[in-house]
């Protein structure tokens, strides 16, 4: 047994040494620009294939596109951010909550007016503190939360489609009759999210912020919760979804549509390109405007930002890499190629050529695009509150224990009340 | 073979030096310093680290960035308005955790014990193909925590095979991990099923340990079965069986990876346990709580070195009480 | 009587009903062990529709597909049971809600609306390899491969030596000291990993092995489980024979090297299969220390599956299969050092 072992191991040490060494001589070549990357579609595929693009421009430096998991975006990189480590770039949601690590780029761009003229309704979410005027990334993408529904499940019932003026309540009705015609299992689903709640909640009356600017759950809010508990109880809303998981795990619910196996979800624009290339031709999907409240008809506004990050050993490419994402044809082109809204002042007016989007997903995109005109102002401010994952994930943790019976609505509320008040106290310290 | 005895000689006029100096009882700490460097660096230190962000609040990753705040985060643990009702406490999931884990330790080990026993009482009989069975049923103990989940959540599925066969015999599909009461029981069939093989193989190797004539001689007593077993096989194989309990409660109270995996600790709080809890306020919640979660911590550690005297002391009376008779 | 099999011990003469019963226990452990593996290993063959399918079937059948004139893609086949009772094979153009439009593969110009309960998919039993050999091309699958059996083969090598090193000295000598290092050894194993991950992120990031597959390596070659059971074993060993040889002049080193580890070959075997299989199947250290994409391990790559598109199942499962291997392979090849390790290292 030793000998095996021994021969092994000497071989390995001689190819590893080698390796190394090899490893090593490259890397002290160039300059290496590192971009962590999550995707929904095929978005770091489209960053990778830019980034040869930009390696070609830019003889000398190298780009390396790491695809992760978005658990490791949420929760490895702020860890190692923290610790000193990390990306140059990365590719990031929870936009204030970094906010601290990011690096202003703007000393070492050409024209920073490009970044403000196209990128400046979005620039205050990057922004560190109030009136920051540092430039720090931009936005990859510009989604919006709202429903999507299964046509063909609504023309087998025989239902019509609810109108754009059509109250949740209006849509669960609606989508309850189609459910039990075409023995679908649940009518209904939402992201298990509190980003995907609040739009509802938003649309309730719930205000999210009191006078002071500080998270309060009020009346609109608990009544959501009570109606989310309701519906979950009654049939309504597929049990897995919520249920499935303990604590504050994310989890969509996209998959259980694909499945067919309910009739309307709750998720967001991001979720197109997936859903072109898993459902096909298997059935009929629509996107469908948020439904109303006593409030709005809103969804919430977001994206994944790319951003600078202060542990960057390369800042003058990093900028230069990120000028060249944000560049208008590169960023047409990665818009086009990722089926998402842009970002991009010019761009949105312009409208992009979504080539590879069939005309389901051409017409998702325009119903998400219009419905940016019916985003309420408090969905803004709640998007680029910087402690907004304070009243977001325990929602989720909360909410759920509520509709396995765990707790009453009003116990889940208090419990939601306390643990938001307690996670805003530590993250102000 | 030739690098081994290049490693060998390369090392050998070090210690014959240090041995000079240090005198042989002395060169032991030589022999003991690698290991004893690691464990002190990455294990000692880290719980060292993990006191002083149990004293500390913020978010802050760094320790430098970190504010002292004394024992607030235990106070916060361990804060109810009402000590017997857990839903008046303000870490009410902490509590549920613990609850949870006791429950599931419990019950596990006693199972777990149960069927080691009874399959290495099984295993040692004269059977064809011992050694294949040996293999089947150690088998599981090899796969990675997380290959466990993932088959399991895969059969246990809503659309999975065995609702598939339920579906067959015209019963309606079983929600096996968003009903709290089926989740809860496959996290321990799932950890006994991963983990059984080891605890099998012990108690196998203690009885064959035993020798033969121990048996003959009871035979010839006329002794009962029930006797043989409880009088003679038990009792010698006591040794191994404290370790079985031991080791089995440790490794019960600190489950994780499978049922993270598996079930996410939902539906809700229901499969919640105490090592996850820790791990969710520190790390998968954005806004971090390293000091809460260094508390929870530290009370798991300390609650655990008492289970485990206290388990020690309970069976080493029992083994004392067994060799009077 | 059921008390009486259980005592039994070697002696057997003839095949009672209580062997039948021992028999029947050991299949329903069998069934219950291996089934659920052997479900893994079929449906890693499936495509990734038949996987989603419910009921599922245990061999890997897709369907057959036919190409029909007019139409561009091959069309999957089924047999319709039309109204007038025949049963016809007919190709399926599109499938809407509980409707599907079929067409004749003979006769292409008309379709013919069917509901989905009269027709049956024709099936044939096909082996997805593609899912296999899709995986290489996938992601780098070769450097996490290197990456997984570097950090496994070395931290091996290391904790063989470092653990037998310490045992040595714990078992055959006495120094002041000794019961309390042996105890802080034996009490870590009360400190599940997970919970100070945070404080060995912190120390490893310090000395600056974040981001190197050292830095999965080093930290967990302490293990108090291989000190442990490498002392049990050494104990045995009898100091005559140390005593002896330190007669004739040799070295402690010599002493360790030349005797007493080759008699703890037994108890070295176990450690080395245990390691094996802990550092092959480590997760959580390598989650943390590793975000560079070229450093990641098998285990990483399998969780990347799981965490984002939970859809895909197929490569989930033939990924899992994959790790599952080299495990499998290491332990039939030295399955009977365990028991004859555990046997003489196991018991106090």
């Amino acid at each position: 047994m030793f000998k095996t072992e021994s021969i092994l191991q000497r071989h390995a040490f001689k190819t590893l040494a080698l390796a190394l060494m090899a490893a090593g001589a490259v890397s002290a070549q160039a300059q290496e620009v590192r971009v962590m990357c999550y995707q929904d579609g095929v978005e770091c595929d489209v960053t990778a294939e830019l980034a040869k693009k930009f390696e070609a421009q830019n003889p000398g430096v190298k780009i390396v596109v790491d695809t992760v998991p978005y658990k490791t975006i949420v929760e490895q990189l702020p860890v190692q951010l923290a610790a000193g480590q990390g990306p140059d770039i990365a590719r990031v949601t929870d936009l204030g909550g970094l906010s601290k690590f990011y690096m202003d780029i703007s000393p070492n761009l050409k024209d920073r007016k490009y970044f403000d003229t196209q990128f400046g309704t979005t620039a205050a979410w990057l922004s560190p503190a109030a009136g920051d005027k540092g430039i720090y990334g931009f936005m990859s993408q510009l989604t919006m939360t709202g429903p999507y529904v299964n046509k063909t499940l609504f023309d087998q019932a025989k239902v019509a489609l609810p109108g754009p003026k059509a109250t949740w309540d209006d849509w669960v009705a609606a989508a309850n009759k189609v459910a039990k015609a075409t023995q679908t299992k649940a009518a209904m689903a939402w992201d298990r999210s509190g980003h995907r709640f609040a739009g509802p909640a938003i649309s309730n009356g719930a205000a999210i912020f009191d006078a002071k600017g500080d998270l309060v759950v009020d009346t609109g809010y608990k009544n959501t919760i009570n109606k989310f508990v309701g519906w979950h109880k009654d049939g309504t809303m597929l049990k897995e979804v919520w249920a499935g998981s303990g604590g504050s795990t994310y989890a969509d619910s996209i998959g259980e549509f694909i499945n067919g196996n309910v009739v309307m979800v709750l998720s967001g624009s991001w979720q197109i390109n997936r859903l072109q290339k898993d459902i096909g031709t298997k059935f009929d999907w629509e996107a469908v405007p948020n439904p109303c409240g006593a409030a709005a008809c809103t969804g919430i506004p977001g994206g994944a930002a790319w951003v600078a990050l202060k542990t960057s050993k390369s800042p003058k490419e990093t900028a230069a890499f990120l000028s060249f994402m944000a560049a208008e044809a590169n960023y047409a082109d990665f818009i086009a190629k990722t089926n998402n809204i842009p970002a991009h002042a010019g761009l949105a007016k312009k409208g992009v050529n979504y080539t590879s989007a069939q005309p389901a997903a051409k017409a998702a995109l325009g119903v998400f695009s219009g419905g940016v005109a019916n985003l309420s102002p408090v969905a803004y401010k709640f998007q680029g509150y910087k402690y907004n994952r304070a009243i977001m994930l325990p929602t989720v943790s909360r909410v759920t224990q509520a509709l396995v019976g765990e707790l009453s609505v009003d116990e889940a509320v208090n419990k939601l009340n306390a643990d938001m008040q307690d996670a805003v106290k530590q993250a102000q310290k | 073979m030739r690098f081994l005895a290049f490693f060998f000689n390369l090392l050998e006029p070090v210690f014959a030096l240090s041995q000079k100096w240090l005198g042989q009882s002395r060169l032991a700490w030589l022999f003991v310093g690698p290991n004893l460097l690691v464990f002190g660096l990455f294990t000692f230190l880290p719980i060292v680290i993990n006191v002083f962000y149990a004293t500390s609040a913020g978010v802050a990753l760094m320790p430098a960035d970190r504010p002292f705040s004394g024992l607030e985060n235990f106070q916060t643990l361990f804060e109810c308005r009402d000590y017997f009702d857990f839903q008046t406490c303000r870490k009410d999931v902490f509590w549920r955790a613990i609850g949870n884990t006791l429950q599931f330790s419990v019950i596990q080990v006693t199972l777990m014990v149960l069927f080691s026993l009874l399959t290495a009482l099984v295993l040692n009989r004269k059977i064809i193909g011992r050694g294949f069975w040996r293999g089947v049923f150690f088998y599981p103990v090899l796969l990675s925590p997380v290959v466990v989940a993932l088959i399991w959540k895969w059969l246990l599925k809503s659309q999975g095979v065995f609702n598939a066969a339920l579906v067959a015999m015209d019963h309606p599909p079983i929600e096996w991990l968003t009903d709290s009461h089926w989740a809860f029981f496959w996290t321990i069939f799932v950890s006994i099923w991963a983990h059984m093989g080891f605890y099998t193989l012990i108690l196998l190797a203690g009885l064959q340990a035993i020798p033969k004539d121990v048996y003959e001689a009871a035979l010839m007593d006329k002794a009962s079965p029930w006797r043989t077993l409880t009088r003679i096989t038990l009792p010698l194989l006591m040794p191994n069986l404290i370790v079985v309990l031991v080791l089995a409660m440790i490794r019960a109270v600190q489950v994780f990876d499978e049922v993270f995996v598996l079930t996410g600790g939902g539906p809700g709080s229901a499969t919640t346990f105490i090592v996850q809890f820790i791990y969710q306020t520190g790390f998968a919640e954005q806004i971090h709580l390293y000091g809460l979660a260094a508390a929870a911590s530290l009370a798991l550690a300390v609650g655990l070195i008492v289970l485990t005297l206290l388990q020690l002391k309970l069976t080493r009376a029992k083994d004392a009480g067994q060799k009077v008779r | 009587m059921l008390l009486k099999f259980l005592t039994r011990t070697r002696h057997a003469q003839r095949l009672g009903w209580t062997d039948a019963l021992s028999y029947a226990y050991l299949v329903v452990g069998l069934f219950t062990l291996f089934a659920p593996v052997l479900w893994l290993l079929m449906s890693s063959f499936k495509t990734e529709s038949a996987i989603g399918e419910f009921p599922p079937t245990f061999l890997p059948y897709t369907q057959r597909t036919v190409q029909v004139d007019n139409y561009p893609q091959p069309l999957p086949l089924f047999h319709v049971t039309l109204d007038d009772g025949q049963v016809k094979p007919m190709a399926q153009v599109s499938r809407i809600g509980i409707m599907a439009t079929m067409v004749d593969p003979e006769h292409p110009q008309e379709t013919v609306q069917v509901k989905l309960l009269q027709r049956q998919p024709v099936r044939e039993l096909k082996f997805a390899f593609n899912n296999y050999t899709e995986l290489f091309g996938k992601f780098a699958f070769g450097t996490y491969l290197f990456n997984s059996v570097f950090i496994t083969v070395v931290a091996t090598v290391l904790t063989l030596l470092f653990n037998s090193m310490a045992a040595f000295a714990l078992s055959k000598y006495k120094f002041t000291g000794q019961k309390t290092v042996f105890l802080l050894i034996i009490a870590t194993l009360m400190i599940p990993p997970t919970i100070v991950l945070v404080p060995i992120f912190l120390v490893i990031n310090s000395v600056g092995l974040l981001n190197s597959l050292w830095g999965v390596i080093l930290p967990a070659v302490a293990t108090p489980t291989g000190v442990f059971l490498l002392r049990q074993y050494m104990l045995t060993i009898p100091d005559e024979l140390l005593e002896a040889a330190r007669m004739d002049h040799a070295s402690e080193w010599r002493i360790y090297w030349r005797i007493v580890l080759p008699l703890s070959a037994p108890a070295l075997a176990v450690l080395a299969i245990f390691s094996v299989m802990w550092r092959w199947n480590d997760f959580l250290l390598p989650l943390i220390v590793l975000s560079k994409s070229e450093f990641f391990t098998l285990q990483l790559a399998l969780n990347s599956f799981q965490g984002e598109l939970n859809t895909q199942w197929h490569y989930l499962l033939a990924m899992t299969v994959i790790t599952l291997l080299p495990v499998t392979l290491v332990f039939a090849f030295l399955q009977r050092y365990i028991t004859t390790g555990i046997a003489s290292a196991g018991v106090k």
